[in-house]
């Protein structure tokens, strides 16, 4: 049983992964995207990790995939136009990479299947319900957590900083731009 | 047959479900008929009252008219999304109605000790909160797939004004989970039980009560803040170009949303199914005392879906900037303020 719905979860996922690139259409890849995060939270519940589960849809499925449907929706952005690819040596580099990622999988999965440690049943641990989370959290990775915090307001401080309007400087009340180029304009004349 | 079997269990919940479901609809059903013949009542007028005896059957009238209705779809619009947003809405809709218990412990003959709740797990408000902000999908995409200027500014006038009323509503619980420690919706309400009343949640956070009762209106797209479906400027919103049952799909998807965000309200705030003094006369856990909980519960919730219909019936809508700066500079910054209040209290061992 347990099998069978991992089974569904994962072609979900690789499904939804497989289109999101594939697709030409931005919304299409979002919506696949969507689906994958749907997909991974699945999974992780039957991982016995429901809170990590819970926190995957509310922020990524939730929260950032709707503000990029969002842009998407109001930038009305245009099917991507099929283009002859320029880079055409990367591709053998590409297969090759992904081939290794694979071979690397592969090999994590028959060290883990042959090594003697014997990790207790996920679903007789507490490790992730809501309540060791947090005190994992705030005490033992606690160092850890504050970085990616500063990491992500450094972030949101950068994005700020480049979305913002340059004021122009005010002298006296009147627009400096607006004041020079009006005490230009007669000189040039004279 | 043998009550431990997973497999009977799994079917006992599968029924469960089902019968939710049905019940949930009905009430919402009604709910629809409510709303007419209150908002009626309020504006001096009758309201729908010709089909069967004081209008019951008006609900019933009204289904097989969006069935047999002719359903047309846009010709340039994007097929597959299209037909995608109203399941969606659907979809997440219902799917956090499992989670709500609704009645205390009883002992039944038979089933020996039941909890009157389907699904009990640790995280069941986080679970409500991850469904519902999937549910924004359905209606941005239906706004964005009909390919109309209309359903395009409805549906992102609805996005942005979930994005920015989810915040507020998620703060506004934040309190309650501080003051009982868990995300268990069960152990929520069974704390909140005893001191005839008042050991409800209403009266520690009651600025997290105004909080979130206000950004569960905003975030059900209800009046004061239907913005995404105003019809002096919209025409009807994301759903303009919505047609026969999947426009029924959507109008159900919304007063779903209504009763979930009541029982939500109900659950966290007024105690859930405890009703004041009635272990004073009933036993706890005999039958009896489970069926005047459950009664009180409902009572509670038909009281929050009468305080949306009256909440129609009276007030104007905002303008969308008016919107926009009281979620972000108004409730957001008192549900904080409301968190940190609540901290300290917890911290200082008052609460």
């Amino acid at each position: 049983m347990t099998i069978l719905i991992f089974l569904l979860l994962a072609a979900l996922t690789v499904g939804c992964a497989i289109a999101m690139v594939a697709q030409r259409n931005p919304l299409y890849s979002a919506i696949a995207l969507i689906g994958v995060f749907l997909g991974m939270a699945g999974i992780y519940v039957t991982l016995a990790a429901p809170f990590i589960a819970a926190i995957q849809v509310i922020v990524y499925a939730g929260a950032i995939m709707v503000l990029v449907v969002f842009v998407i929706m109001l930038l009305n952005v245009e099917e991507e136009v099929r283009r002859p690819i320029r880079l055409r040596y990367l591709i053998p580099l590409g297969v090759f990479l992904a081939a290794l990622l694979f071979a690397e999988t592969a090999f994590i999965i028959y060290f883990i299947e042959t090594s003697a440690y014997n990790p207790p049943p996920a679903t007789q641990s507490n490790v992730g319900l809501t309540a060791s989370v947090g005190t994992g959290l705030f005490t033992k990775y606690l160092l850890p957590f504050e970085i990616t915090s500063l990491l992500i307001l450094m972030a949101i401080v950068g994005a700020i900083t480049l979305a913002r309007r340059v004021p122009a400087l005010e002298v006296g009340g009147r627009r400096m731009q607006a004041a020079t180029t009006e005490s230009e304009k007669p000189s040039a004349a004279d | 047959m043998d009550l431990s079997n997973p497999y009977i269990q799994a079917a006992l919940q599968f029924l469960a479900i089902f019968i939710t479901f049905n019940v949930v609809l009905m009430i919402v059903a009604y709910t629809v008929l409510a709303e007419r013949r209150i908002l009626g009542f309020i504006q001096g007028r009758l309201g729908p009252n010709r089909v069967g005896p004081g209008g019951v059957l008006q609900p019933f009238a009204d289904l097989l008219k969006f069935i047999f209705k002719e359903e047309i779809v846009p010709d340039k619009s994007t097929r597959f999304v299209y037909f995608l947003a109203p399941l969606i809405a659907v979809t997440a809709a219902m799917m956090t109605l499992i989670v709500y218990p609704f009645g205390p412990r009883v002992t039944l003959p038979y089933f020996g000790q039941v909890e009157l709740v389907i699904a009990r797990f640790d995280i069941a408000l986080l679970y409500v909160l991850a469904v519902t902000s999937i549910g924004v999908y359905g209606i941005a995409l239906a706004g964005w797939a009909s390919n109309s200027k209309y359903s395009l500014m409805g549906g992102l006038r609805s996005s942005a004004q979930m994005i920015s009323y989810e915040l507020s509503l998620g703060l506004s619980l934040v309190g309650v989970i501080l003051m009982s420690g868990t995300l268990d919706l069960y152990e929520i309400v069974e704390q909140q039980s005893g001191w005839y009343g008042f050991k409800w949640n209403i009266f520690p956070q009651f600025i997290g009560f105004v909080v979130y009762l206000t950004s569960a209106i905003a975030e059900t797209n209800r009046v004061p803040f239907d913005l995404p479906e105003a019809e002096t400027e919209l025409v009807a919103g994301f759903h303009t170009e919505y047609s026969a049952l999947k426009f029924a799909l959507f109008f159900m998807a919304e007063y779903i949303n209504m009763f979930t965000v009541s029982v939500l309200a109900t659950t966290l705030f007024l105690g859930g199914w405890n009703v004041p003094g009635l272990a004073l006369l009933f036993s706890p856990g005999s039958i009896p005392f489970a069926v005047f909980s459950v009664i009180g519960f409902f009572v509670k919730v038909f009281f929050f879906l009468f305080l949306y219909i009256w909440l129609r019936g009276t007030l104007p809508r905002f303008r969308f900037d008016q919107l926009m700066s009281f979620g972000w500079k108004f409730l957001l910054p008192v549900a904080l303020l409301n968190v940190v209040l609540t901290a300290t209290l917890v911290w200082l061992g008052v609460l």
